[in-house]
């Protein structure tokens, strides 16, 4: 990790990310390159997990062997044995700020999080390299008993609890990359809300990649009991890579009766990572599920936030933007699943792409045989902003019953020459004028972010429009 | 100091098509002039060619402000300069809220030489301004808060365009038809504020059908277009035999200008005025 070397590879890239920078990072254990039964049952034994879990990784293993790549999407270039699957990087879990290696809060510094954490955080829990290094819960939460803990902890702190979710909304079975994850998972979210507690502000995890070759395969599981409340708000930013790298995690949420559960994701990835996700929720009578999903940077993501309404009255709806830049394909969308009675769903998708990249809308909405007076409505909007750049929609509908009511609508549109000209005779540039079209175009989104995040989203996407136009 | 915008010999073209064939006009500050004449003679194209819209090749002639060249600006250097469209039909600009659009059009325009990302104006400032401009045009507040025109009535869009006139203060204003598709205490209301805050404080370029918006704004010179020239120009009692008599004194008395009126209205090259 010499910085000779990063800056070689910043100029063969190109595309400067104003977050890469790095820290120079001490590993404590880094297992092997490679994926085999060897490394899996290492990262169990390093982890000093129960068997289950070390049986459920093995499995998975085999399942992700038998599997094929996935038709659809993008192409995907991965050699699996040429990745780390496993790096810890610090002996223990921070429990204070002060237990924390000054190198990596040197990191988290640059990301903001000290400051974050001085405004409104309660809870921060930032996963740096495979472990959480840092986490912090407000008293008042622990005391009305919530949960709020890196993943691994969990399985050891509240075995009963996770083994009786993990896996069970994303099976290993699912798909190729939900078994890779489910065989070599580390660190991720657990959270744990009990019933009638309302929760009234995020809770947030920072977490970036750091190592060449390093694969991301965090886990997260949450559970929202019934009438709880929680809103989980995820932000990422990461550094660039020399060689290709993968991030492939797995997002499971249940949301018991009369919940609601929103979790908000911002990424943004160096231009040489697969970022490759898979997120469902489950909603059962009356609860609501929102995903908010901001998309950036990355080679290729494939990422569907789904939701399964299961019982009468549920509700799922998915906010999400992508911004495919040169070399970037966001092949993003979502998937509801209308399964009882009275289910209402809702997708509202935004996808911008420029100087050659590459963004598709993927959805499904699938009405089950007795979903009767289900409700979807699907609205996306692709901005393209030259003409080198592209935007596709791929949407699916399956409708097993008569009495619903699904409506759906797609608009593609170029940034008008009119519109830049009418801001630019006010005075602004092209490039303002532009960056202030994209910003309007995606605000029904932004404004649905808490405060920091919109801000940060508004900042991201002007660092993506910066040099966009010539 | 008196800043003058000059307009010599102006041939502009869209696709190869000649719309323009030969302006000529000079205006200076505090100045009104009306500019007039039949659909398609090019007179919004003449707005649209001044404020520097892509779209049109000029192939001869110039355009001048205080003896800067203004056909070499981009559009927002032209701004920055000191002029100023009101558009016919304005863009709208979903999801861009009316007060941070022109916080950051003031910024720029009072600022010439502000660099991207630089500051903008102090927000308690500015605020306070638009809101003063807002009361001024009898313009409800809740207004700064919409998205740029988006969902507008067209009233409200020809509003809007006025308060950014209020705003931006340029040093030439051209109005393109802001009083069309009002009702006439909408006219009344337009023509009264552009008045306000215009007449006599900048050189003002009135495109219109009608004599409403001029009755606030009695202009020194009349001009009618035709064919793409500028055929006659004459005083304020000019624009009033138009207004009563229309144009066929004109047409007589032009006939090539006519031919060339009809050739463009044929090409449609400039899409016929509502």
């Amino acid at each position: 990790m010499s910085t000779d070397l990063a800056a070689e590879t910043k100029e063969e890239i190109g595309e400067i990310n104003k977050y890469d920078f790095r820290t120079e990072s001490k590993a404590v254990f880094k297992a092997r390159k490679g994926l085999d039964r060897e490394i899996v049952g290492q990262i169990s034994e390093m982890k000093g997990e129960p068997d289950w879990m070390r049986k459920f990784r093995l499995d998975a293993l085999d399942i992700f062997n038998s599997k094929p790549m996935p038709k659809w999407g993008g192409g995907i270039d991965i050699d699996f044995q040429d990745i780390y699957y496993y790096l810890k990087p610090a002996e223990q879990q921070g429990k204070t700020w002060d237990d924390v290696p000054q190198e990596i809060k040197d990191t988290f510094d640059k990301l903001g999080i000290p400051e974050a954490e001085k405004k409104f955080l309660a809870g921060v829990k930032a996963q740096f390299e495979s472990e959480v290094v840092y986490g912090s819960l407000k008293e008042d939460l622990a005391e009305q008993g919530v949960v709020f803990l890196d993943t691994d902890s969990a399985v050891r702190d509240y075995p009963d609890l996770v083994k009786e979710h993990f896996g069970k909304v994303i099976p290993s079975q699912d798909n190729k990359f939900a078994a890779l994850n489910s065989a070599v998972w580390s660190g991720g979210s657990f959270i744990y809300v009990p019933p009638g507690v309302k929760i009234d502000f995020p809770l947030q995890a920072y977490f970036r990649i750091n190592a060449e070759n390093m694969g991301q395969f965090e886990r997260t599981l949450i559970i929202v009991d019934e009438g709880a409340e929680v809103h989980y708000v995820e932000g990422c930013t990461a550094p660039m890579y020399s060689s290709e790298s993968l991030h492939s995690a797995v997002v499971e949420v249940v949301c018991k009766k009369g919940s609601r559960c929103r979790y908000t994701t911002i990424q943004n990835w160096a231009n040489n990572i697969y970022n490759l996700v898979t997120k469902r929720a489950v909603a059962y009578q009356d609860a609501t599920m929102e995903w908010v999903d901001g998309n950036l940077g990355s080679k290729l993501t494939m990422k569907y936030p789904a939701v399964y309404m299961m019982e009468p009255g549920a509700r799922g709806e998915i906010l999400s933007i992508a911004f495919a830049s040169a070399g970037q394909h966001q092949d993003a969308g979502a998937k509801l699943v209308h399964a009882a009675p009275n289910t209402t769903g809702q997708i509202i998708s935004k996808s911008i792409s420029k100087n050659g990249g590459r963004g598709s809308y993927r959805g499904l909405v699938k009405v089950e045989k007795g979903a009767k007076d289900s409700k979807c409505n699907v609205v996306c909007d692709a901005l393209i902003l030259d003409k080198e750049s592209r935007s596709d929609t791929y949407p699916y509908i399956e409708i097993m019953e008569q009495d619903v009511s699904i409506g759906h609508e797609a608009s593609v549109s170029r940034i008008g020459e009119e519109q830049l000209f009418y801001l630019m005779s006010r005075g602004l540039s092209e490039a303002e004028a532009s960056t202030m079209i994209v910003n309007g175009f995606i605000e029904p989104l932004v404004k649905e972010l808490p405060m920091e995040y919109a801000v940060e989203m508004n900042r991201l996407i002007q660092l993506q429009m910066e040099g966009s136009v010539g | 100091m008196s800043h003058v915008l000059k307009i010599e010999n102006l041939h502009v073209s869209v696709e190869g098509k000649p719309i323009l064939r030969g302006v000529n006009l000079e205006m200076h500050h505090g100045q009104t002039h009306a500019l007039m004449g039949p659909n398609g003679s090019g007179k919004s194209t003449l707005g649209l060619v001044i404020a520097g819209h892509p779209g049109y090749e000029v192939t001869d002639g110039s355009i001048t402000l205080d003896g800067e060249d203004v056909l070499e600006m981009e559009a927002d250097g032209r701004a920055r300069a000191g002029i100023f469209m009101a558009f016919q039909r304005p863009v709208s600009v979903p999801g861009v809220k009316m007060a941070d659009f022109l916080r950051h059009a003031a910024t720029n325009v009072r600022r010439p030489d502000r660099k991207e990302g630089e500051e903008l104006i102090a927000m308690r400032e500015f605020r306070k301004e638009l809101k003063d401009k807002m009361t001024q045009l009898k313009m409800d507040p809740e207004f700064a808060r919409r998205y740029v025109n988006d969902g507008f009535s067209g009233g409200e869009m020809k509003r809007a365009e006025i308060l950014q006139l209020a705003m931006l203060q340029p040093k030439f204003a051209i109005l393109d038809e802001t009083d069309s598709g009002l009702d006439a205490d909408a006219v009344r209301l337009a023509s009264a504020s552009i008045a306000e805050i215009g007449h006599n404080k900048m050189g003002l370029l009135i495109i219109t059908h009608h004599d409403k918006l001029l009755e606030h704004n009695p202009p020194e010179f009349t001009h009618v277009m035709l064919g793409g020239r500028i055929v006659e120009t004459g005083g304020v009692e000019l624009a009033q035999e138009l207004h009563s008599q229309g144009y066929e004194r004109i047409r007589a008395a032009h006939p090539d200008a006519v031919r060339a009126n009809q050739e463009m209205l044929d090409d449609s090259a400039e899409p016929a005025a509502v």
